[in-house]
C-alpha cells in the first residue's frame, strides 16, 4: 500500500509470538504509553487542583472508548490483510437510522438483526469489489462510503427512529460501576483477537497482508480472506451502530461522519502499531490506541483546552507514535 | 518491467499512457457529449469557459497528487491546506487591509511549499508511512486553522485577491483557466525531465531506482512540496471563487485522489500519466455538472458518483491487466 515499507520480514506470526511480547512490541509499547499518558494527566490535573482518577472519570474514559474501539477492532482485521476501510464511518450513520426506525415500528430483536445484515453486506460488498473487480480498497470503499452517503441524504432528512426504553439499557446501564457497553466492546474484542490468533483464518489474515503473492502460492484462499475480513469489520461496525443508536435515542445521519470514525479508526489502528502496508500488529494493540486517544480527550477536558488544539496534539502524537514505531522496526531487522 | 517504463522511447511512452487512461479519455468523451446532448448550449464559449474554471483547482490538485501517488505515496492533507490557506489570507487581510495581493499568493504558495515539505520530511526521513503523515498533517493543519480564528472565519478578501479565482485576463479568459493551464504544462514538461522519470522510477520500485542512483528520498520530498504547493494554488483559485469558508477544502483530498486514480494511476505508484490525471479531474467535474443538469437530486449526486468511480476504475484495472498480460506474456504475474 505504501512504498516506504521494505518488503516485511518474512516471519510467520506463529513463531514470534512468543518472542514479541517484550517492550519493543509495539502492542506492549502502547499500553505503556497509555499508562504514561494516564499518569502524566494525573499529574498535570492535579496539580492545577483537580482529580484525574476519580471512578466517574475513569468510567466516562473507558465508556468513550466503546464506539471508536468496536470501529477500529474491525478496522485491524481489514488493515491486517493489507486492506482498508473508509466506508465505516457512513455506514455506523446509515446503522443507527436503520436501527431506530426499525425498533420504532418492530422489534429490538429485528432491528439488531437488520443492522448486522445491513452491515454484514455492505462488507460483502467491500470485499468483492477489492477482490473480484480489483479495485483499489482506497478507492473502493471510497465508492462505497460516497453510495452510502447518498442513500442517507436521499432517504433521511434528520434524526429518525426513536429506540425503546428497553434498548437503551446497552448504553446507559452499568453493572456495578462498569458500563455494559464496555462489555460488548470486550466481548468483540476478544472474539477478534480469538479469531486472528487462534484460528486457521486468522493466520491466513496475517500470511495475506504479509505477502498476498506467497500466501496464494502457498495455498491460501486470499480473496476469501480478504472478503472474509471485509464482512468481520463492517459486522464489528454494525456493533457499533448499536451503541450508538442506543445511546443517542435515536439515528443520526451525523452519527458516524461528525465524530470521523473512518479516519479516527485507522489512526487508532495504526497507534496501536498495525502496520498499515499489512501482516503484521493486532487487536491488543489497537485497544491500547483507542485508550490513549480516550485518555488524551478526558485529560484536555480537564484542562479545558480548546477543543480544536485537541486535533493538532492527536495529530502530533500520531505522527510521533508511528515514527518511533518505524525506528523501533528498523532497528530490530538491522 | 522498471526498464522498460524509465526509458521506453517516447511512442512506446505515448502508447503506454494511452494505454492505461485510455479509459478516462473514453469516459471524459461519453460524459462531454452527455454534457452537450442535455445542455446545447453548453460549449457556447462563456460558459464552457466557466466549467474549465470551476473544474480548475481541482485539476491542480490532482496535478499536485499525481506526483504523490506516482512515487507510491499519498497525500490526505491537500484539502486541509485549501482550507488553511483560504482563512490564512482572511486573517492576514484582517490585520493589513492593503497588502498586496501578489504578496500574499507568493507567501501562500510558499506557506503550502513548507508543509509539503514538513510532510516530505517526516514521510521520508523518519520513515512514517505518508499515509500517516498526511492524516495528521490533515488534523494538525484543521485543528490550527480553527483554534486561530475560534471556530468561524470572518472578514473579507480584497478584490486584487479575488480577481485571481473569478476575474479574467485579456477580456475573456479567467485567470483560473490560465492558471489551470501553466500549472499542467508545468507539470507535463517535469514529468517530462529527468526528475519524472526517476519519480515514476521511485514508484515502480524504490530499490531498484536506489541501486540505480536516484536520490529516492529527495525525489519524494520534491513530489510532496509540489503537492503543498499546488494545494497552495488551489486555494487561492477557491478563496477568489467562492469565498471564504470554514468548510473551503473539506472533501478536496478524496477527491483528488479519486480523479488520479479515475486517470488509470495506480496507487502505489509507478504507473500512470499526469495528463491521464488531469483528464481525471476535468471528467469528474463533468460528471458533477452533468448530474446537475440530468436534475438527480443533489442528495443522489454523491451515490451516482460512488458507482461511477468504482466502475470506471474497476473497469481500467481489467482492460489494463488484460493489455498488459498480452504485451508482456514471459513476466510472472505481480499481484497488483
Amino acid at each position: 500500500m505504501s512504498g516506504t515499507t521494505v518488503a516485511p520480514p518474512p516471519a510467520s506470526p506463529k513463531t514470534r509470538a512468543p518472542s514479541r511480547s517484550r517492550l519493543t512490541d509495539p502492542a506492549v509499547g502502547v499500553w505503556l504509553a497509555a499508562a504514561a499518558v494516564t499518569a502524566l494527566g494525573w499529574i498535570t490535573v492535579a496539580a492545577r487542583g483537580g482529580d484525574f482518577l476519580t471512578l466517574a472519570n475513569v468510567v466516562g474514559i473507558l465508556q468513550n472508548c466503546v464506539a471508536l474501539g468496536l470501529v477500529a477492532v474491525g478496522q485491524t482485521a481489514v488493515i491486517l490483510t493489507g486492506s482498508l476501510d473508509l466506508s465505516v464511518a457512513y455506514l455506523i450513520s446509515l446503522g443507527t437510522l436503520v436501527a431506530a426506525t426499525t425498533m420504532e415500528d418492530g422489534g429490538v430483536v429485528t432491528a439488531v438483526l437488520a443492522v448486522l445484515a445491513l452491515s454484514a453486506a455492505v462488507g460483502l460488498a467491500n470485499g468483492l469489489i477489492v477482490t473480484g473487480l480489483k479495485v483499489n480498497a482506497f478507492i473502493a470503499t471510497l465508492g462505497t462510503a460516497f453510495i452510502l452517503r447518498g442513500w442517507i441524504e436521499d432517504n433521511y432528512t434528520g434524526p429518525a427512529g426513536k429506540v425503546p426504553a428497553s434498548f437503551q439499557h446497552l448504553g446507559y446501564d452499568r453493572i456495578g460501576p462498569v458500563p455494559v457497553s464496555l462489555f460488548l466492546l470486550a466481548a468483540v474484542a476478544a472474539a477478534m483477537w480469538l479469531i486472528t490468533r487462534r484460528t486457521r483464518f486468522g493466520h491466513h489474515l496475517y500470511a495475506t497482508g504479509g505477502d498476498e503473492h506467497a500466501a496464494r502460492l502457498s495455498g491460501v484462499r486470499t480473496r476469501r480472506t480478504v472478503i472474509a475480513a471485509h464482512v468481520l469489520c463492517s459486522l464489528c461496525v454494525g456493533a457499533a451502530a448499536l451503541f450508538l443508536a442506543s445511546r443517542l435515542g435515536a439515528g443520526a445521519p451525523w452519527a458516524g461522519t461528525e465524530a470521523r470514525y473512518d479516519l479516527e479508526s485507522i489512526a487508532a489502528v495504526v497507534l496501536g502499531g498495525t502496520v498499515l502496508a499489512g501482516g503484521r500488529g493486532g487487536v491488543a494493540g489497537t485497544l491500547g490506541g483507542v485508550l490513549v486517544l480516550a485518555v488524551l480527550d478526558s485529560v484536555f477536558n480537564q484542562l479545558g483546552v480548546d477543543p480544536f488544539f485537541k486535533n493538532v496534539v492527536r495529530g502530533v502524537v500520531i505522527i510521533a507514535a508511528v515514527a518511533l514505531y518505524a525506528r523501533r522496526g528498523s532497528r530490530r531487522s538491522a | 518491467m522498471s526498464s522498460q517504463t524509465t526509458t521506453a522511447a517516447p511512442y512506446r511512452r505515448v502508447a503506454r499512457s494511452l494505454g492505461a487512461g485510455a479509459p478516462v479519455f473514453a469516459l471524459l468523451v461519453v460524459l462531454l457529449v452527455a454534457l452537450a446532448a442535455t445542455d446545447p448550449g453548453f460549449y457556447e464559449p462563456d460558459r464552457f469557459l466557466a466549467f474549465v474554471k470551476r473544474a480548475a483547482p481541482l485539476v491542480i490538485l490532482a496535478a499536485g497528487q499525481y506526483l504523490v501517488i506516482v512515487c507510491g505515496e499519498f497525500d490526505l492533507s491537500v484539502g486541509a491546506i485549501v482550507t488553511a490557506g483560504v482563512v490564512a489570507a482572511v486573517e492576514i487581510y484582517g490585520s493589513f487591509p492593503n497588502a498586496p495581493w501578489p504578496l500574499i499568493t507568493a507567501g501562500l504558495l510558499l506557506a503550502g511549499a513548507v508543509t509539503g515539505l514538513v510532510s516530505g520530511l517526516v514521510t521520508t526521513r523518519l520513515r512514517v508511512p505518508s499515509f500517516i503523515t498526511t492524516l495528521g498533517m490533515m488534523l494538525i493543519l484543521e485543528g490550527a486553522v480553527f483554534f486561530w480564528t475560534g471556530g468561524s472565519p470572518h472578514g473579507q478578501l480584497s478584490e486584487g485577491f479575488r480577481q485571481l479565482g473569478r476575474g479574467t485576463a485579456m477580456g475573456r479568459l479567467p485567470w483560473a483557466v490560465l492558471a489551470c493551464l501553466v500549472a499542467g504544462c508545468v507539470a507535463v514538461l517535469l514529468m517530462r525531465s529527468d526528475f519524472g522519470r526517476t519519480l515514476i522510477a521511485t514508484g515502480d520500485s524504490e530499490r531498484a531506482a536506489a541501486l540505480a542512483g536516484v536520490r529516492v528520498h529527495r525525489a519524494r520530498v520534491i513530489a510532496f512540496v509540489l503537492s503543498g504547493t499546488a494545494a497552495a494554488l488551489a486555494a487561492v483559485l477557491v478563496g477568489g471563487f467562492s469565498g471564504v469558508s470554514a468548510q473551503a477544502g473539506r472533501g478536496y483530498e478524496f477527491e483528488a485522489i479519486t480523479a488520479v486514480v479515475l486517470g488509470g494511476v495506480v496507487l502505489g505508484g509507478g504507473r500512470g500519466s499526469v495528463v491521464a490525471a488531469m483528464a481525471g479531474a476535468f471528467s469528474l467535474q463533468a460528471l458533477f455538472t452533468l448530474l446537475n443538469l440530468q436534475g438527480v437530486s443533489g442528495a443522489l449526486e454523491s451515490t451516482v458518483q460512488g458507482v461511477i468511480v468504482i466502475a470506471a476504475v474497476g473497469l481500467g484495472a481489467a482492460d489494463w491487466s488484460r493489455l498488459r498480460r498480452r504485451r508482456t506474456h514471459s513476466s510472472g504475474g505481480r499481484p497488483s
